[in-house]
């Protein structure tokens, strides 16, 4: 009724390719829009922004990250949690160095760091396929992580090992540190996520991410067809890394005020990797999705059985969540591979036809 | 109008230096072996610009080898092809592409999760240049851009008659038709000699018919030189100019289809005399 | 030049200067090795009968110890609760098998080792809820396994040799001896070899592939219980143990990934090296604990060198 496709036609090619070739997907979208740049700040809570709002850009970013790598390109990653780490401690060896550097300018200048790095780990997915490699990225994320508890200079030789997020200011409101509203970091998560969003659907939709796809899908003939795979590859590992890395930034500077080392371990790739298969390998908007229910799933255990006078303990909410992430995970593997994105689009694809599905 | 057209490396088919008739690709004295097992042996041949050279031989005769050796995917041990006047013996296959060799195979290597469209499309990525930044903001050059090859993509689909299924998954289409697309994305590469690695396999009568037609099509409207491995001699002697025979690894004939078909070691050959 | 002597001359001068030193550091790193080994072999097998790159291997593990600890907390005899062990380890085979590979059965690769992963945080989740997330002790003592330790003094030195780790190597000898009779010579284990290579022809034997599946995975449990046993007498048991178990990736890339020779050798090899290693170059020279990463480190040198790992097939690309 509402989701109508009849009447609109595309006379060329250029309305084909606009963003949104649908009237009510642009419409959802200036919708989603609007809630979270005026809605939101009008209503949420402190909790509300740290609790869920700023976690769940974030993590849905590292995804769309890790998407564009395992998703995109078919590469598989296990090491997302320690490139989203170097990309946390190069903001912070950039703030400390240049005091004068705008957060901003920092956050996507770390990205870079988090990119060279990813392109030097993906080296060997030029000569080892599939699982194998694997073991490049498990090798990133143990060495990377040993690496931030031993090289002192990363974390200025504090002697607690953490790195502390200084305050900053923007246009002369604190956005980093202990003083900064939960707002306006909020703010600036949101419009950084938007940014990157926007840039990395126009690269998945046009001829590097075709070219990705290519390779995902059947990397021999991508070559025959005249891809050159070590650019494929590692243009993948590059940007990926690079979104990645922005993340780790953000995770650090805008939501945890600190980090040590083993804030980046193997649980946190893991973490991002649930979301990206949750959400739908292969997609965009599956990360906001897959992040969204990760996120909110153990306040969800943790509040919703207390409602019905069944308390848990924190513990046990813990387990509980970890058990139903797992079982979340075979079920959508068997149900839809393809993830959240997909059952949305199957939504989409009914309230097109509906009230009349024949 | 593409805005770095780049000329040394791709030459369309019909703004061609070499003319009709002349030798477009020599392959001289290929040997290839796989450890101790010889695929082919001391093999020569051409093919001519303009003409649909067929390449037959029983199974295991060392055709698709023969291909791969063409495109590159292979480095013969001994042996040159000369391609446009080039010689050489290794190669990356997207050189290939970029010189102007394009293929299909004969398990179609389609990209699987990704539409018709996106499929023909990615047999372009090679004419296509706009940076990762153009991309990135995509209004402007990248959309000029990726509009120019659509045009050129739409009309692979009009001809090949896939309009239906642009957007349909190719993991999802039946074989034939994953076929036709597959010949869709070679020619998308707009190659100046295409090589078919048995088109029709595993096709009924009527599909048949139609790639047989848009094989003899390409040929004539778009000027393509074809070289091709099949194993449906009706249809080989129909579509060829000339016929190239191997087995086990070696040339035993070659020439036009009349004078191959009543050549006695080609007889032979298919009847499995022994050596 | 004095950098250069510390990394290529003076770890080598200390080996030979005090070689009980080195003997002991060996021996230790062995018994490691003997445990990736393990953890490897359980893991060699469902890839050679499924293809399955199964990433639960190692929670098996600590599930296999978790049970049988939990059990004997529940007041279950330790001689009792292993075999009650062994049943649970065939229901999760059975459950996996009915749950997880029977409907993904067809599915891409990825797909398969994406829902092991999901299996591996199930099993978490499951055995916090059941026995809480807090370490627990193995019972050594009770499973009749030897505490004392020998010492030896070879080279006019001291090495010391727990017992329980001589049970340990010992055990898993015998294990793998029996696994491999059962490969050969029984029905069963040659219709497993043969799914590694032909589905059909395995299924010609006259046997289900569900209970292929079921069996492998089980013997991947009872492997799975050897080295948790093992493991927890050492290092008690926790899902710490878990990340300690991705270390059978490195080794079974090392090896190949369908080579039970390859588990055996590549656990044993990275089991010293690491140790070796740390102790000589990676304290001295790098702060320490370098055995979080040798492993992997070590693993992508080689297959840089050799992509299909130390002995697996060459790969030859056809289209």
């Amino acid at each position: 009724m509402f989701y109508r496709v009849a009447g609109q036609y595309k006379t060329s090619y250029q309305a084909d390719y606009a963003l949104f070739p649908v009237k009510q997907d642009a419409f959802l979208l200036a919708l989603i829009l609007v809630v979270a740049f005026v809605v939101f700040p009008l209503t949420a809570s402190d909790f509300m922004y740290r609790a869920l709002l700023i976690p769940v850009l974030i993590y849905a970013l590292a995804a769309l990250g890790l998407n564009i790598l395992t998703g995109y390109a078919g590469q598989l990653s296990l090491g997302t949690g320690a490139f989203m780490g170097v990309g946390a401690y190069a903001c912070y060896k950039l703030v400390t160095i240049f005091p004068e550097l705008n957060i901003i300018v920092a956050i996507a200048l770390s990205g870079f760091f988090s990119a060279a790095v990813g392109v030097a780990f993906g080296l060997p997915s030029l000569r080892i396929k599939g699982f194998y490699l694997a073991i490049a990225t498990l090798a990133a994320q143990f060495f990377l992580v040993w690496l931030f508890q031993k090289w002192g200079w990363l974390y200025n030789y504090n002697a607690s090992g953490a790195i502390q997020v200084p305050n900053t200011q923007m246009f002369g409101v604190t956005v980093t540190g202990a003083r900064a509203s939960a707002m306006s970091q909020y703010f600036v998560v949101l419009s950084v996520v938007c940014i990157v969003t926007f840039f990395a659907i126009n690269i998945t939709r046009g001829r590097i991410g075709r070219t990705w796809k290519a390779v995902r899908d059947m990397d021999i003939a991508a070559e025959l067809v005249g891809i050159n795979l070590m650019k494929a590859k590692l243009s993948a590992f590059f940007v990926s890394s690079y979104i990645v890395g922005i993340a780790g930034a953000l995770f650090v500077f805008l939501w945890r005020g600190a980090a040590e080392a083993d804030l980046f371990d193997i649980q946190l790739s893991f973490r991002v990797l649930f979301i990206a298969i949750i959400g739908g390998l292969g997609s965009i908007l599956g990360n906001y999705l897959g992040a969204l229910l990760i996120v909110a799933l153990p306040v969800i255990i943790g509040t919703v059985p207390a409602m019905f006078g069944l308390p848990i303990s924190s513990a046990m909410v813990e387990h509980l969540n970890t058990m139903i992430i797992g079982a979340l995970i075979i079920g959508f593997l068997i149900v839809e591979p393809h993830g959240l994105a997909r059952l949305w689009a199957m939504i989409r694809e009914k309230l097109i036809i509906w009230p009349f599905p024949h | 109008m593409n805005a770095h057209p780049d000329h040394h490396i791709i030459v369309a088919p019909n703004e061609d230096s070499i003319a009709k008739g002349e030798t477009l690709m020599e392959v001289k004295n290929v040997s290839l072996a796989f450890g101790g097992v010889k695929a082919i042996t001391d093999i020569s041949f051409d093919v001519r610009k303009g003409e649909i050279r067929a390449i037959i031989g029983p199974n295991g005769a060392g055709k698709t080898s023969m291909l791969n050796v063409i495109n590159g995917f292979y480095t013969p041990q001994i042996g040159t092809i000369t391609f446009r006047g080039q010689e050489r013996r290794a190669m990356k296959p997207h050189h290939a592409v970029r010189q102007g060799i394009a293929r299909t195979f004969q398990n179609v290597a389609l990209f699987k999760g990704m539409s018709t469209l996106d499929n023909i499309m990615a047999g372009r990525s090679v004419l296509m240049k706009r940076s990762i930044g153009w991309q990135m903001l995509w209004h402007g050059p990248a959309l000029a851009e990726e509009i120019e090859h659509r045009e050129k993509v739409e009309e692979i689909i009009d001809f090949l008659e896939i309009e239906h299924i642009r957007r349909t998954p190719v993991g999802k289409l039946p074989y034939g038709l994953q076929k036709r697309v597959e010949l869709g994305r070679a020619l998308a590469m707009e190659p100046s000699l295409l090589l078919l690695d048995e088109p029709m396999a595993g096709m009924n009568l009527e599909e048949k018919e139609d790639m047989s037609r848009f094989i003899l099509d390409v040929n004539q409207q778009r000027g393509t030189t074809i070289a091709l491995i099949e194993h449906d001699m009706g249809v080989v002697m129909d579509l060829s100019d000339r016929v190239v025979v191997l087995d086990y690894g070696k040339k035993i004939a070659d020439g036009p289809p009349d004078e191959v078909k009543n050549n006695q070691a080609v007889i032979d050959a298919y009847l499995g005399v022994p050596h | 030049m004095e950098s250069l002597h510390s990394i290529f001359v003076a770890p080598f001068a200390d080996m030979v200067a005090a070689p009980d030193f080195f003997l002991q550091v060996v021996w230790e790193g062995l018994v490691s090795g003997v445990l990736y080994a393990l953890i490897a072999l359980g893991f060699v097998l469902i890839f050679k009968s499924s293809r399955i790159f199964n990433f639960a291997q190692g929670i098996m593990v600590v599930f296999a110890a978790l049970t049988l600890v939990g059990l004997h907390e529940r007041g279950v005899p330790a001689l009792l609760a292993v075999p009650l062990t062994l049943v649970v380890m065939f229901f999760l085979a059975v459950a996996i098998e009915r749950v997880v590979l029977r409907p993904l059965v067809n599915q891409p690769d990825i797909i398969l080792f994406m829902a092991t992963i999901g299996v591996t945080l199930f099993l978490i989740g499951l055995g916090e809820t059941i026995f809480g997330g807090e370490n627990k002790v193995m019972i050594t003592q009770q499973l009749g396994i030897p505490t004392g330790s020998w010492t030896m003094e070879p080279f006019g030195g001291f090495v010391s040799i727990e017992q329980k780790d001589v049970t340990a190597v010992v055990g898993a000898v015998l294990l793998v001896i029996a696994l491999l009779v059962f490969l050969n010579k029984s029905k069963m284990g040659r219709a497993i070899r043969a799914l590694g290579d032909d589905h059909q022809a395995a299924l010609s034997v006259g046997i289900s592939l569900s209970t292929i599946w079921v069996i492998v995975w089980f013997i991947s449990g009872i492997i799975a219980l050897a080295t948790g046993i093992v493991w927890g007498a050492r290092a008690g048991v926790s899902f710490a143990l878990e990340v300690i178990a991705l270390k059978a990736l490195p080794v079974l890339m090392l090896g190949g990934l369908e080579s039970v020779n390859g588990a055996i050798v590549g656990g044993l090899a990275i089991g010293v090296l690491e140790k070796v290693f740390e102790i000589y170059w990676g304290q001295p020279l790098l702060g320490g604990n370098t055995e979080a990463w040798f492993a992997y480190m070590l693993a992508l040198l080689v297959l840089l060198v050799r992509p299909q790992g130390l002995f697996g097939e060459k790969i030859i690309e056809r289209v």
